[in-house]
């Protein structure tokens, strides 16, 4: 009658609500989302299995694939490393079965449906600790599990988001918005809002199941910063642990603006739903960290610099039509002013790089074109910033970097009254 | 004589309030409907604005790039004019119902024709406000993909995509009231032909080498020097 019943209920497929069901219940439960990554995944899954073996060698555990129509055999190689011959590199055996179960969620891959799918089979499975792994960690090492999975098991805490030692021009959207401002705005120094791998406890991943509108396309596409936003908005018990390095499997500049909608979308998307949250937050707090909150690598990056800036003022002059509806007058004056600068005076000034992004908040708030649209028209004025930023720490140290990063978070900080102002005007 | 006149002039007169009569009540019955016509109009007119503001009409015309072309034109924002338009149709129904009542030979089929075309001026006025939209909202999807892609003229393609859709839009909406229709065929045929030639021409003669370009990254064949190196950025 219940599995007649949850079938019925569920968007999971019957045959893996039958293998869910067929597993139990389990302690620790790793999720990880695939799309064609038979290159890296075998490498992951078996460090993944080596981990649970080395410190939850007592636990019952599963790991569990959802995967969005791979054609080159990831789900298989998931699912064919052995699991009578895993063992850890200790020497440590399992005691417990470890389960590896595979699924494919749809024919197309769908970040949003992925992390429900795990979520779903960790409310199922009732795990206590659940932790998301992307396949493109090729860097994990067997510590991770314990080091992400240990404060949600041990510790009561409900998300552990990573820090990682990142180049210092790496993540530039990162460290140039999505942490400033969501840190100004929500009042937590959370480093990496938008995480690949983090973990987190039965019930926020029951909340956040829940809650979230899983049919909306800003949802599904930026489901891992909504999930870290849900857990701040309901008052989750949060900290960060310090991973290792961030490693890229492919560096795509190309991929801005995705990744724009991922991040800065989900952020504005959020702002609606917690207006009474972020409006009462004054100033920051630190969350709880084990390990560093962040580490820069200074190595020499081959960047091209002058790209940068003739995407930021083609954007500008290009895109006039649409700054007038989105940015104030003054603001858009002002960027008219930086881009008429010759290549060597060229700066996009902290304080107006905050007011650029508050007006646009404000503009994705009052819908004043497609909202799609208004993420776009934010990628070649972020292009400006990253050139400010690339220029201003050329030769910067680790500590002059994460002394401008804070500047930048101070000033997002300080202004968050205009943007309340803006929200709150008339267009 | 007298006699004769008289009475034929009695009998004109008589004949004429015996006509007068019987169609003072119908005249009587138009007035009516006139009046009857305004009112309903009238709080038509008010609540199809209260509907349009609720809806933020304004706003969608100005989406659409409608209010832009009403600015230019001297004329009132989108909300009024439909206001006014819906007002005029309907009141113009209820005149042309009242007159059809009066029974003037031929009259009641122009009223009749009247009627059957005003769901093709509707379906007309409907195409032309949505194919707005769309050519407003794709044309600018083009320009923010071009500018985002490092793209050539950017303002170029975006403004051709929106002309290409209101070329088309118009021919629609033209052939659904059926105002030349054949002329429209054709001069939709010559615009678009004659577009898409343009195009085909400029890129095989001023994008010949962002033609290379491009079919030397696809085939893998570049010196991908230049290319490769923001590529060592990852935004996240």
């Amino acid at each position: 009658m219940t599995v007649v019943k949850l079938a019925e209920e569920s968007f999971l497929t019957d045959a893996f609500l039958s293998q869910l069901i067929n597993v139990g219940e389990v302690d620790i439960l790793v999720g990880v989302p695939t799309h064609n990554n038979a290159k890296t995944i075998g490498a992951v899954v078996e460090t993944i299995r080596a981990g649970i073996l080395t410190y939850f060698p007592r636990e019952r555990a599963a790991i569990i694939n959802a995967d969005g129509g791979s054609r080159d055999g990831t789900p298989e190689l998931v699912v064919s490393a052995g699991i009578g011959d895993a063992k850890s590199p200790s020497k440590v055996y399992a005691l417990r079965t470890l389960h590896s179960i595979s699924t494919q969620y749809a024919s197309t891959p769908a970040r949003g449906t992925a992390l429900r799918t795990i979520l779903a089979a960790a409310e199922l499975l009732r795990a206590k600790a659940c932790a998301v792994i992307s396949p493109e960690s090729t860097q994990i090492t067997a510590d991770w599990l314990t080091t992400v999975l240990r404060p949600v098991y041990k510790e009561e805490f409900d998300l552990v988001l990573p820090t990682y030692r990142r180049h210092k021009f790496d993540g530039m959207l990162l460290t140039n918005l999505l942490y400033p401002m969501a840190r100004a705005l929500y009042g937590l120094r959370i480093r990496e809002p938008y995480a690949l791998d983090f973990a987190f406890s039965c019930r926020l991943g029951s909340h956040f199941l829940a809650q979230n509108a899983w049919h909306d396309e800003t949802a599904q596409a930026g489901s891992e910063t909504q999930f870290t936003l849900s857990a701040i908005a309901g008052g989750y018990r949060i900290c960060q642990s310090f991973l290792g390095t961030k490693e890229h499997v492919e560096r795509r500049s190309a991929d801005l603006v995705p990744a724009m909608r991922r991040t800065v979308g989900a952020l504005f998307a959020s702002l609606e739903p917690n207006f009474s949250l972020w409006t009462t937050k004054m100033g920051s707090q630190p969350i709880p960290t084990t390990g560093a909150e962040r580490e820069f690598t200074l190595d020499p990056l081959r960047v091209n610099r002058r790209r940068l800036r003739d995407m930021f003022l083609t954007g500008v002059a290009e895109l006039e039509s649409l700054f007038q509806s989105i940015l104030s007058p003054s603001t858009l004056a002002e960027l008219q002013g930086i881009s008429r600068l010759d290549e060597a005076r060229f700066r996009y000034p902290t304080e107006l790089w905050v007011k650029t992004v508050y007006e646009f908040a404000a503009a994705y708030h009052k819908s004043v074109i497609s909202r799609d649209h208004i993420i776009q028209a934010l990628a070649p004025l972020f292009r400006g910033r990253v050139f400010t930023f690339l220029v201003e720490n050329r030769d910067g140290s680790a500590v002059t970097v994460e002394d401008n990063i804070e500047a930048l978070c101070l000033e997002f900080e300080r202004m968050k009254p205009y943007l309340l102002e803006r929200w709150n005007g008339r267009e | 004589m007298w006699e004769m006149i008289i009475s034929e002039l009695t009998q004109a007169v008589q004949e004429l309030a015996r006509g007068f009569a019987h169609i003072l009540p119908r005249i009587i019955v138009v007035v009516i409907m006139a009046f009857v016509g305004w009112v309903v109009a009238y709080l038509f007119k008010v609540f199809l604005r209260s509907i349009l503001r609720l809806i933020k009409f304004d706003k969608l015309a100005e989406n659409a790039g409608a209010s832009q072309l009403l600015t230019k034109a001297a004329l009132p924002p989108a909300t009024d004019l439909l206001c006014r338009f819906v007002f005029w149709v309907a009141w113009l129904g209820f005149i042309l119902l009242g007159v059809s009542v009066l029974g003037i030979f031929g009259l009641q089929e122009q009223i009749a024709r009247f009627f059957l075309f005003l769901p093709r001026l509707f379906a007309a006025l409907f195409t032309i406000f949505f194919g707005l939209l769309g050519a407003t909202f794709l044309s600018r999807a083009a320009l923010l993909a071009a500018v985002n892609a490092n793209l050539p003229s950017p303002r170029l393609l975006s403004v051709s995509i929106r002309t290409i859709i209101i070329i088309f839009v118009l021919s629609m909406a033209f052939e659904e009231v059926g105002v030349a229709e054949q002329t429209m065929l054709v001069a939709f045929g010559i615009a678009f032909g004659a577009t898409m030639l343009g195009l085909a021409i400029a890129f095989g003669t001023g994008g010949k080498d962002l033609a290379r370009q491009f079919l030397e990254k696809r085939l893998g064949r570049g010196n991908s020097k230049d290319e490769g190196k923001e590529d060592e950025l990852s935004p996240l």
